[in-house]
């Protein structure tokens, strides 16, 4: 039994974390918390539904073009919205990606209905195997941790060896020396929100084949992939999987001895590491520039 | 412009003979307005005062005191649930349950102004939405607060019903009056607010907190202060409004209703209680009357409808609101970053030195 509720953490715990990474590479790049990181994912996650339902397309195709549109809807938001904005403050970027998050919601829910609908991945979360006597694995798990898996490997080697990934982590580390050494800080910040869309997009997609899929249904899971990526201390990669990882254990144990007070758990998790480390688990400690 | 010479120009009410007689007429407006609007209106004007005493309290703390709060949603909650369960449980008189809600938001306004102490910008703002998402989960999960069925607000009784003095507010148009006055005096208690050493120093912590820190302003007290003052206003307007819906339940203050409190806020424009009684009058009138039910308004309701069923579903046309909402949150911040105070400033120097 316990076994089986560390597997359960340990695979929405994952999901946490590639959401978690969205939202921290954004927040790197360009120092935006991005609240409509969400409801992009959601709107790519409804393009994939559309793309399945209504033309039929078998899923990995239906992927590869909702992954299209994911990375072309995180350069078009950060194009219209944030660039035109002559240096906003901290509260009005935050208000521009709100506004942005209650657009999206509006469109999709114009297009689609508010209702909740059934998102069918070919990962059922009913087709279950018994590897150790006990321990039940389902196939959404196995996704999950195989998908995560690539995903940090894939993004490891992009920051490492690829011009793109070495230019975006100069802009997060000084904007204005990257842009003297000929780095074309706004074009970066563009294609960090198309890539932040595309890593959201999935991880929204694994959201919605667990649960269903509503407009409103990415604003808990936005919350608790930020409760994961404070817990990791928005710095390293592996440091918010980790941080998903901890936050999806700790909310799956503490449900089974609580049931009904488990939607609460991340919000005190979130509040709790704030207070006693604002900088995370794994950070060193930051200094305010005045 | 308006440069003000002498300490006792700046702590004055009325600024000129000017502003005071179109105060007085305003109010009188007010005052005389059941005379002729229908009830509908009024009920509407209602849910505008009831918003508006919510947006200067936001105010207080996003405009003046620099700290950003997505969670006041929970202190309304508290405020409309406080109020309800104080006068149906216990027995108290409208007129005592009404304050102490407002205390009791006040108290977890205090205890959100603790973590507020460490934390700023992005943090604040996901601590406070995590707070407000809390307080929501757990009254629809707690029996004694209705659960997810949601609870009836009791009778709208000004007299002590315990004493045998009991005069009950039916009407839209008693409500109306009650509010009214309730906001009045609420909106020139935070206008005296910031003229006072409190307010002085919630300015000073905005523009910066290490140097408010540096010439003696005690942080911990006027930053958590400013978190009690601002859900105090926010859980007597909570407890208002619920008498005005009459019914509610913990889906009424979800997290878009902090969303769009921020935006009346913003839309109004940060640190200008005038701002504040305009952006929450402009987004209740969108939101409840001019966007709701937009497929049958008369011009665009027709074309709407037509592109809904062209590209979109007609069933969600209804959501339409939010669409608009988004759009002039994106506007404001692109265009005119202070609100509708920044135009209105604007206007008026423009008039002011009208020929150059």
């Amino acid at each position: 039994m316990i076994g089986q509720l560390i597997i359960e953490g340990l695979a929405i715990g994952a999901c946490y974390g590639l959401f978690g990474i969205a939202v921290v590479i954004i927040y790197k790049t360009s120092e935006v918390v991005n609240f409509a990181q969400g409801e992009m994912a959601m709107m790519s996650t409804f393009v994939a539904y559309h793309i399945l339902t209504f033309y039929q397309y078998p899923f990995w195709l239906a992927y590869i073009l909702t992954m299209v549109f994911a990375v072309l809807l995180g350069i078009v938001v950060e194009f219209i919205f944030l660039r035109p904005a002559k240096n906003p403050n901290l509260l009005g970027l935050i208000v521009i990606t709100l506004g942005a998050e209650m657009l999206l919601m509006g469109l999709a829910s114009w297009k689609w209905g508010a209702e909740q609908k059934e998102f069918t991945l070919p990962f059922s979360t009913l087709k279950t195997y018994e590897p150790v006597p006990g321990l039940i694995v389902n196939d959404w798990a196995i996704a999950v941790f195989i998908a995560a898996a690539i995903l940090m490997i894939l993004l490891f080697l992009f920051f490492k060896y690829t011009k793109l990934g070495v230019a975006m982590r100069a802009t997060q580390q000084n904007k204005h020396a990257a842009k003297i050494m000929g780095v074309r800080v706004e074009r970066v910040f563009s294609l960090a929100w198309g890539f932040s869309s595309f890593i959201g997009a999935t991880a929204a997609m694994f959201f919605a084949g667990r649960a269903t899929l509503d407009p409103a249904y990415m604003m808990e899971p936005f919350m608790r992939a930020f409760a994961a990526a404070v817990l990791g201390g928005l710095m390293s990669i592996p440091g918010i999987v980790i941080g998903g990882e901890l936050l999806g254990l700790i909310e799956n144990l503490f449900g089974y001895v609580w049931p009904e007070w488990k939607p609460i758990v991340a919000f005190v998790v979130i509040v709790l590491v704030l207070c006693v480390r604002p900088s995370g688990l794994f950070a060193k400690h930051y200094v305010k520039k005045v | 412009m308006d440069m003000k010479r002498d300490y006792y120009e700046d702590i004055q009410l009325f600024e000129s003979k000017v502003v005071l007689f179109w105060t007085i007429a305003f109010l009188a407006f007010l005052f005389s307005l059941p005379l002729y609007t229908s009830s509908y209106y009024l009920f509407l004007f209602n849910i505008i005062m009831v918003h508006v005493i919510m947006a200067v309290g936001l105010n207080i703390l996003m405009g003046y005191t620099g700290q950003i709060s997505l969670g006041h949603a929970g202190f309304f909650a508290i405020g409309a649930y406080g109020t309800a369960l104080l006068m149906t449980k216990l027995q108290l008189p409208f007129l005592l349950a009404l304050p102490l809600a407002g205390f009791i938001a006040a108290f977890f306004g205090f205890i959100l102004g603790l973590p507020a102490l460490r934390l700023e910008g992005p943090y604040l703002a996901i601590a406070s939405m995590g707070f407000g998402l809390t307080i929501m989960h757990v009254i629809g999960r707690w029996e004694v607060f209705g659960g997810r069925m949601g609870i009836q607000a009791p009778p709208l009784d000004l007299g002590f019903p315990q004493l045998g003095l009991s005069w009950v507010v039916k009407s839209d148009m008693g409500k109306y009056y009650l509010i009214l006055i309730i906001t009045i005096l609420l909106v020139v208690a935070a206008r005296n607010i910031m003229k006072t050493r409190v307010g002085r120093s919630f300015v000073a912590i905005r523009d910066s907190d290490i140097a408010a820190e540096v010439i003696g302003i005690n942080l911990t007290r006027y930053k958590t202060l400013s978190f009690m003052v601002s859900s105090f206003y926010t859980g007597v307007a909570g407890g208002l409004f619920g008498f005005v819906l009459g019914f509610f339940d913990p889906f009424t203050f979800t997290l878009l209703l902090s969303i769009i409190f921020l935006v009346m806020v913003v839309v109004g424009g940060l640190g200008s209680i005038m701002g504040s009684i305009a952006g929450a009058a402009l987004i209740t009138y969108l939101q409840y009357s001019l966007l709701k039910n937009v497929g049958e308004k008369p011009v665009i309701g027709d074309l709407l409808t037509a592109i809904s069923k062209k590209w979109f579903t007609v069933i969600g046309l209804e959501n339409f609101n939010s669409i608009i909402l988004g759009l002039i949150m994106l506007a404001i911040i692109i265009f005119e970053p202070l609100g509708i105070f920044g135009i209105w400033i604007r206007l008026k120097k423009y008039w002011k030195t009208w020929p150059f």
